[in-house]
């Protein structure tokens, strides 16, 4: 299956893969209506070690814990991809709990989210990827997985 | 042959069918359901009161899941007795049912103490399963005054769930602070502020000595009138199949790791259970949702023939109210027991770490949640904390805090 993956020698720690990731999520058509002076809520962010910098999304597990401890049957597997029906889930938050990624976050609408590679959204591809203007990020099939 | 035979319907049971079906897809799978509703997620029946979530969001699983499972369900029927030596098991309306391997899911049942005067109370409810929760719904009104007797998940999940539906709610429990399974003083009070900011009223080190019908006489002399009374004192698995086999049972079931108990072909999974927990190094009853999950789907491979081990429970809980989070995992070492405590206030909040034999055992977060996974895999995965940048764990949880090397291997590898 294809999964977003992040090279760390190349991020240059810009930040954009998170607004391209806000915006592709917004379900607005216009990048500055959809963030300027609005706190956004990507499901990618960059970590920084102090020496470097690197985009952590969700991994989309084979055995993904989210799903397993998910107590509202909100987070299921489609395909490969791990979704989250937003309707169904309370906020409880127990996805949070046990991701050994810090994948997930709590959202704007009282659900949380995460990646879902951007497939059924305006973009179609992974935003975070298609915007990266260092190719720190790539979307590929790797058979080491 | 006779198939699967699965007694329960809850998490545990969708684990052990979900684990069942990775391995075989075709033998058939019986579930004998004591209540009359399909597969519902119990934690959420606060949510429900509380106008969160509604009865047809509640469904753990699609509509067509026992189906697309060939899972044949029995609705309304309590297994009464199973005979190991010929693999059968006796329903309450006298039918058998046999099996090759048999997985108890039984959960657990709510523990009501022999109050005096208990029989007085008009009103009355526990709070574990949907049904619990419709009835008490019936029964309250914007002019209700309620009494919870007990201030653990259960009841204060309760108080939340009703508070902007009554008029009062009063919250009494004989221990001395809130949540007590789960916090330590300090972090219980921040939480107790929490809910006493939204009205609810505390008699904590104190509980009810007798009722006189709807009045309650406390021990501390207190008397408590209220309209409608909610008991929520604790629950005990249901572990009576087993006790009657002779099977081994202490508070639950006891499984090993690959959820086998003590009778072969018989398996136990969830809030019946009890198995490893390796933050304490010892058995106990982890009666949380996603360890009912695992066992479950552990105990089904199992059956099905392939092996299989669930070698990493731990308690943990991720419990909110009226917006403030608190999430807690492991075991809390004391400095006695030779552990480190390292901890943070904040206004809003409280981080605490209980380091001990160079790993985490335990951590409890209050306030900022985000990203604590990470920390519970620390205490899953035992990772040596010397192989950590310390600084980093302590300041925030990301994936930066590993080696290089160990962090370059996370974000290429899927679990």
């Amino acid at each position: 299956m294809k999964r977003v993956y992040a090279d760390e020698k190349w991020c240059l720690g810009c930040h954009l893969c998170e607004y391209n990731c806000a915006f592709a999520n917004s379900g607005t058509e216009d990048m500055v209506k959809a963030l300027k002076d609005k706190i956004v809520y990507p499901r990618i962010h960059i970590e920084d070690t102090g020496k470097i910098t690197y985009a952590v999304s969700c991994r989309h597990c084979e055995e993904p814990l989210c799903v397993k401890s998910c107590i509202s049957g909100a987070l299921g597997i489609e395909n490969g991809v791990i979704k989250i029906d937003k309707d169904k889930c309370v906020s409880c938050l127990t996805c949070i709990l046990v991701c050994p990624y810090g994948a997930l976050s709590e959202g704007d609408g009282g659900a949380v989210q995460k990646c879902e590679l951007c497939l059924e959204n305006s973009c179609g591809e992974p935003a975070c990827v298609k915007g990266c203007p260092n190719r720190a990020l790539v979307y590929e099939e790797r058979c080491d997985v | 042959m006779s198939g699967y035979v699965i007694i329960g319907n809850g998490v545990a049971a969708v684990g052990c069918i979900e684990g069942i079906r990775s391995v075989d897809t075709d033998t058939k799978i019986t579930v004998i359901s004591a209540e009359e509703h399909p597969v519902y997620c119990r934690p959420l029946i606060s949510y429900y009161l509380e106008g969160k979530t509604s009865l047809d969001k509640m469904n753990y699983r699609s509509p067509d899941f026992y189906s697309a499972n060939n899972c044949d369900v029995v609705y309304g029927r309590k297994a009464l007795k199973i005979e190991a030596d010929n693999k059968t098991l006796m329903l309450d309306d006298g039918t058998q049912k046999s099996y090759d391997a048999l997985c108890i899911a039984t959960g657990s049942s709510p523990f009501v103490p022999m109050f005096s005067g208990l029989e007085t109370v008009r009103n009355k409810f526990t709070f574990i399963s949907l049904d619990d929760a419709l009835s008490l719904e019936q029964a309250i009104d914007k002019n209700s005054r309620v009494l919870i007797v007990g201030a653990g998940l259960i009841g204060l999940k309760c108080a939340e769930g009703i508070c902007g539906r009554v008029a009062k709610i009063t919250v009494c429990d004989l221990a001395t602070r809130v949540l007590s399974s789960i916090l330590d003083n300090e972090c219980a009070a921040f939480m107790q502020k929490r809910l006493e900011e939204y009205g609810i009223s505390f008699m904590l080190g104190d509980t009810v000595k007798a009722f006189d019908g709807n009045c309650a006489q406390m021990n501390s002399g207190q008397q408590v009138d209220f309209d409608v009374l909610v008991l929520a004192v604790g629950v005990r698995a249901n572990t009576a199949l087993m006790s009657e086999l002779g099977g081994e049972v202490n508070r639950g079931i006891i499984v090993n790791d690959k959820m086998q108990t003590s009778i072969e072909d018989i398996y136990a999974a969830g809030d019946c259970s009890e198995g490893n927990d390796i933050s304490l190094g010892s058995k106990r009853v982890l009666a949380i949702l996603p360890n009912a999950y695992m066992q479950g789907y552990c105990a089904g491979t199992n059956m099905a023939g392939k092996e299989q081990v669930f070698d990493n429970a731990i308690p943990m809980n991720s419990i909110g109210f009226f917006g403030l989070h608190a999430m807690s995992a492991g075991s809390y070492p004391t400095k006695e027991d030779g552990a480190t405590i390292y901890e943070e206030k904040y206004k809003n909040g409280i981080k605490r770490f209980f380091i001990k034999d160079g790993l985490l055992k335990g951590y409890i977060i209050i306030g900022n949640v985000e990203r604590a996974g990470i920390y519970t895999s620390l205490i899953r995965q035992k990772t040596p904390i010397d192989t950590l940048n310390i600084d980093l764990l302590k300041s925030y949880p990301s994936l930066a805090m590993f080696s290089d090397d160990i962090r370059k291997n996370k974000l290429v590898g899927v679990m």
